[in-house]
């Protein structure tokens, strides 16, 4: 028994060393294959998108500040003219008013949550925040198309429908996002700033605008960046409610539209490789440019976190 | 003015804004229930649509979100799990990995739009799918792989450093390691992130307007041969989800009860919705307890 013990070890051992090494390749090019299909798929998604929406302007000699600045979209007329602008404007109107609207919101519902009432906060609030970041936005436009639009049609001049409809609904769908990360931000706050400031004699509220807000001024505006980029990506929502009027609106309540509506109402309807279908291509082309803009204004400021 | 009497008028409007969320939150959601739930029946559930009557149901549109759901996360939980081991694990601190990283981030922030139409030039038209599941499902992933690595990522995080190093002088080998000890550990936190990308994955339309199409052929519930067109389980089959039905008929419904069609399954939506969440925090708190032993 004795003698035979080493003997079987020795045996394993070379085994085991051999399995080992097997053992821990499966696993290298198991996961780099993973990875590898991840950058593969954005390479290819950039590069098919970028030729696509390039295509207008090379192959369809679409001038690009014509297509950046002009006014009229009129694909299928004749001449056609691709104006993109309204769309342009729709989109960042859409979401620089949602995110005017939900920041200061956002703000202050997760200083409550971290700073005034920290328990009920953590139990209550901050799950039922999270639960409406998973409603999807079809519910949201269907609620803004029920809800907010017969109240704007009859408050207001118009159908309702418009760039304030759209703004609104997405300043709701954007809220938990913000509140979201404005609450991780002032979590993640060291408590011996605050017990300095407090032990300095400060109030609550000198403490939250004097030594809060600052120091975890670069997190918040992560949030409100990350909000913005949603809005601006945000498809269906937008669209049920804005009213999809190709022009530059007069008003708030006057029917507009977005890049992303344009596409969804547009791009089913036309032939691959035609004019229309480019230049529909070229406005997703400016929605994922855009979407790069976001990300490095968000690592920008993740960069001049001082936490 | 005094800074007490400042501090007490913050307060108060900080106080009030918030009541003011937790009103319009409590406002959407009952409005969406109130609303929603009286439609619900047995037969709404189960029942085809209508197009131009009364009456219609949501029944293959409930089965073709279950359906696609599950297709999608077949797909997701392998290669996101894979990418977020290699990225918390192997991955060495370089500028590919800077790279990579970056790469993850803004994919994780492209609009689903955009996913979409990436979906309908190449799975829809290049690979040949057609508006079909399966093309929905891959355009799914891509939009749901970037959270999946960020969970597997938080969760291989949260293993304590000891247990990994005592695995290590073990002797075993580092996939060992991380397949028996830490992905035990971390567990808890990959399974309820799953659930939540899944809820988000219920919900999602717009990438699946150009890929899973917006029509659902006539389905023969009674023929479960994946092959046959007429089957609901043919992955090569058109399906329309749930949302993309709520977007539809709101935008071109011709149905006289198209407002209590869409304000019924927007409930159901939600509900399902609600129960992803809870089912994530109970059986994360579950497994949590399960695997570590504590009370």
């Amino acid at each position: 028994m004795a003698q035979t013990i080493p003997k079987k070890t020795a045996g394993n051992g070379r085994s085991a060393g051999k399995n080992h090494f097997v053992e821990e390749w499966v696993g290298k090019v198991y996961t780099t294959l993973c990875v590898l299909f991840l950058v593969a798929t954005i390479i290819a998604m950039v590069y098919f998108v970028a030729s696509r929406g390039l295509s207008t302007f090379f192959k369809d000699h679409v001038n690009v500040f014509e297509l950046l600045g002009g006014l009229k979209w009129s694909p299928e007329g004749s001449p056609p003219s691709f104006g993109a602008f309204p769309f342009i404007f729709g989109s960042f109107s859409t979401s620089l008013l949602a995110a005017l609207l939900a920041a200061p919101l956002s703000i202050c519902a997760s200083i409550f949550m971290i700073e005034i009432t920290p328990k009920f906060g953590r139990k209550f609030l901050q799950p039922v925040i999270e639960l409406l970041a998973g409603i999807p936005s079809v519910v949201y436009g269907f609620i803004g198309l029920s809800v907010i639009v017969p109240l704007f049609r009859d408050i207001f001049p118009g159908q309702g429908l418009g760039v304030a409809a759209g703004a609104l609904v997405l300043s709701i769908m954007i809220l938990p996002t913000m509140t979201t990360v404005a609450t991780d931000a002032l979590a993640s706050l060291p408590a011996g700033l605050k017990e300095g400031s407090y032990a300095l004699g400060a109030t609550r509220w000198q403490t939250i605008y004097r030594v809060v807000i600052p120091t975890t001024l670069p997190s918040l505006m992560t949030g409100v960046v990350l909000g913005i980029a949603r809005a601006f990506g945000e498809a269906l929502a937008v669209q049920m409610v804005i009213g999809n009027a190709p022009f530059v609106p007069r008003s708030l309540f006057e029917s507009a539209s977005t890049l992303t509506s344009a596409i969804t109402l547009s791009m089913g309807n036309t032939a691959a490789g035609s004019t229309h279908n480019n230049a529909l291509w070229s406005l997703a082309l400016i929605l994922m440019l855009m979407t790069f803009v976001f990300v490095f204004i968000v690592r920008w400021l993740e960069g001049r976190s001082k936490l | 003015m005094k800074p007490k009497t400042v501090d007490k008028i913050a307060t108060a409007v900080i106080i009030g804004v918030a009541a003011f969320i937790v009103l319009l939150l409590i406002g959407l959601l009952g409005f969406i229930l109130v609303r929603g739930l009286g439609h619900i029946s047995f037969s709404f559930l189960t029942s085809a649509p209508e197009s131009f009557r009364e009456g219609g149901g949501i029944g293959p549109q409930l089965f073709n979100s279950l359906f696609l759901l599950v297709l999608t996360m077949i797909i997701t939980v392998p290669i996101g799990i894979g990418a977020g081991i290699y990225m918390s694990e192997y991955a060495k601190p370089s500028k590919l990995t800077d790279f990579i990283r970056l790469v993850v981030e803004v994919l994780s922030s492209f609009p689903s739009i955009i996913v979409g139409l990436f979906g309908l030039l190449m799975l829809v038209n290049y690979f040949g799918l057609g508006f079909s599941l399966l093309a929905g499902a891959l355009a799914l992933t891509v939009f749901n792989l970037p959270l999946m690595v960020r969970i597997t990522e938080q969760g291989l995080k949260s293993v304590p450093r000891e247990q990994k190093e005592a695995a290590l002088a073990l002797g075993l080998t580092k996939w060992k390691t991380i397949t028996s000890i830490m992905l035990p550990i971390a567990l808890p936190i990959i399974v309820s992130g799953t659930i939540l990308a899944a809820g988000r994955v219920f919900g999602e339309a717009a990438a699946l307007l150009f890929t899973a199409g917006m029509s659902s052929p006539r389905l023969d519930f009674s023929d479960w041969n994946p092959l046959s067109p007429v089957s609901p389980l043919n992955p090569l089959r058109p399906a329309e989800t749930l949302a993309v039905h709520i977007w539809k008929i709101n935008s071109e419904g011709l149905a006289p009860d198209a407002a209590e069609i869409a304000a019924g399954a927007s409930a159901v939506l939600v509900i399902t919705v609600l129960l992803f969440n809870l089912i994530a925090r109970w059986l994360g708190r579950f497994m949590y307890r399960k695997f570590t032993a504590t009370k």
